[in-house]
């Protein structure tokens, strides 16, 4: 009974042994991650729960509901659920068209590089493109206003629904990079099982088709809201960004320069704020896709 | 054909959407000069020396954060698949996060935990903490596309027969791992370097000389020129995407880079 007891604390100790010489070998890559995110990242959430003598306090966390803070999330959360949406409906469509829709196959190749490309192409000259698009000066301006339509001062790029087309322009093309391998992925079995036992194409959609895709069509919409909220040079550089300003990020950016509510902990919680939300919608995102890799071929 | 109605309506909807603001800033770019078509705000941009400062600036930090980006990633992938299979769902998790913690959330922790220290107080400091956010930014795709790439080649029997010769990890790193994984750590290093070229956000707050600043100023005092740095920089983009595309790893940049 002995020896065999002996052997086995030997054995542990030399697993362990390894074991830890095996962790040094990640070790560049935890601590680069510490320093560059999680370490900062933690303190500045840490510190939304501190005064500025370093006391505990939810004081930080309250003052979010003062009205411009409130009014500011309010705004940023309505422009992410709208081109979520609009994006993912557009962006939802496209990918159905070039997938199972039946279009020739150099169509489906070229969407999907152009997505690639575009859903890349976005912040500071993605502005630029509609200034030149739909700005007073505008190309397609000018040409509507030739035909007689003159868009301002009803409409302006600008405004909410301004920014909602320019940001739809960077949500659609993510959309079609995620939900063209899940169209890819429902299998013609399923179709023709369908089929077979009566069921008319609306029927196969409603009871078959919708009920595998919708997690992944959910849960990719979720991504778009995350992707729109954390969106910062876009917005900056159509808005101008004014401390006044109504998107949540702009209004973070401003913090660093000055602090422009004068209090550093309200900045910390405006963060922390942002940080929640994120995580909420990239942890939606994940579980929905977990959810839809059931039935979907990857 | 009226059965593929609905398929090529969305398909229209979708390619005037892409594809107008495209045109209308191309065409805008062309009307410098009034009464014809011409080049003039393409030249003007590309002989301002501002332009070159910071594209050159823009450059050499891709480079830099590609550099640093793959000498951490490329032996922790290399670890992980030969050592810690069990550990890649948590170095998956860590290089995601960029997506929970947003590039001006980012910028704005780093810029607070550093204040009053050497990396916020010189020039140098700043850049490294421009790097260290890009790199950061980078491994989603970095990791993506290295671990590919090591997934479709036999580490295990390339590093025991590099061993039984009596090689070192450096060598091992250097002179088999990293030759056999150059072409997918290239299409991780393109969509890097395309994401750094155009980033405005952390540059900017942190102060940096760089192009995409460098474009948000050019807004206030230029009318065509701006809509000339678009199409230059959709060009770029384009061309780290097709270089991607060229090599062949099929690595898609599913989710994008930072607004």
């Amino acid at each position: 009974m002995a020896p065999l007891t002996q052997t086995k604390t030997n054995q542990s100790t030399v697993t362990r042994r390894s074991l830890s010489w095996t962790w040094v070998g990640v070790a560049p890559f935890f601590l680069f991650v510490a320093a560059f995110l999680i370490w900062p990242t933690l303190s500045i959430i840490g510190q939304s729960f501190l005064d500025q003598e370093r006391r505990l306090t939810l004081q930080n966390i309250l003052e979010l509901g003062h009205p411009f803070i409130v009014s500011s999330y309010v705004y940023s959360v309505q422009l992410s659920a709208v081109t979520a949406i609009g994006g993912g409906l557009l962006g939802g469509l496209l990918a159905y068209a070039i997938t199972i829709g039946g279009l020739p196959r150099p169509l489906r190749d070229a969407v999907i590089s152009f997505s690639g490309v575009a859903s890349n192409f976005a912040g500071v000259p993605l502005a630029f493109a509609f200034i030149a698009t739909l700005g007073q000066l505008g190309v397609v301006t000018q040409w509507l206003r030739s035909i007689g339509i003159s868009l301002y001062p009803a409409f302006s790029l600008y405004s909410f629904w301004g920014l909602c087309i320019v940001y739809i322009y960077f949500q659609i093309p993510l959309m079609v990079l995620i939900m063209a391998p899940a169209f890819e992925g429902m299998r013609r079995e399923w179709r023709e099982a369908a089929e077979s036992l009566g069921a008319n194409g609306w029927q196969y959609w409603r009871y078959v088709g919708l009920p595998i895709l919708l997690p992944s069509i959910l849960g990719t919409t979720v991504l778009l809201f995350g992707n729109a909220f954390g969106a910062h040079a876009t917005a900056f550089q159509l808005t101008g960004g004014g401390s006044q300003g109504n998107v949540i990020t702009i209004l973070i950016g401003a913090q660093i320069s000055s602090d422009a509510l004068a209090n550093p902990g309200l900045g910390n919680a405006l963060a922390l704020g942002m940080i929640v939300i994120m995580g909420i919608s990239v942890g939606l995102y994940t579980w929905l896709q977990r959810l839809s890799a059931r039935w979907l071929r990857s | 054909m009226l059965k593929r109605f609905w398929p090529w309506f969305w398909f229209l909807v979708g390619a005037t959407y892409f594809l107008v603001p495209l045109y209308a800033t191309l065409d805008f770019s062309l009307r410098a000069r009034r009464g014809e078509l011409s080049f003039a705000a393409y030249t003007s941009v590309l002989n301002d020396i501002r332009f070159i400062e910071s594209f050159m600036f823009s450059l050499q930090t891709a480079l830099a954060t590609i550099v640093v980006s793959a000498i951490v990633i490329v032996p922790t992938a290399y670890w992980v698949q030969l050592r810690l299979p069990r550990l890649r769902p948590v170095i998956e998790f860590f290089t995601l996060l960029p997506f929970v913690v947003p590039a001006v959330v980012l910028v704005f922790s780093l810029a607070r935990t550093y204040s009053r220290t050497p990396l916020t107080d010189s020039r140098e400091g700043l850049w490294v903490l421009l790097v260290g956010s890009y790199v950061i930014l980078s491994f989603p795709y970095m990791y993506r596309a290295v671990d590919t790439g090591l997934r479709s080649i036999n580490i295990h029997d390339l590093t025991e027969a590099a061993q039984s010769l009596g090689a070192g990890w450096f060598t091992i790193l250097t002179r088999v791992i990293f030759p056999n994984i150059y072409v997918a750590l290239l299409s991780g290093a393109f969509i890097t370097f395309a994401i750094v070229m155009g980033e405005f956000t952390i540059a900017a707050l942190l102060a940096q000389p760089a192009f995409g600043p460098y474009m948000n100023r050019l807004a206030s005092s230029k009318v065509y020129e701006p809509s000339a740095l678009a199409i230059i920089s959709f060009a770029l983009t384009w061309a780290a995407i097709a270089a991607i595309q060229w090599f062949g790893q099929g690595a898609q940049a599913r989710v994008a880079g930072p607004r």
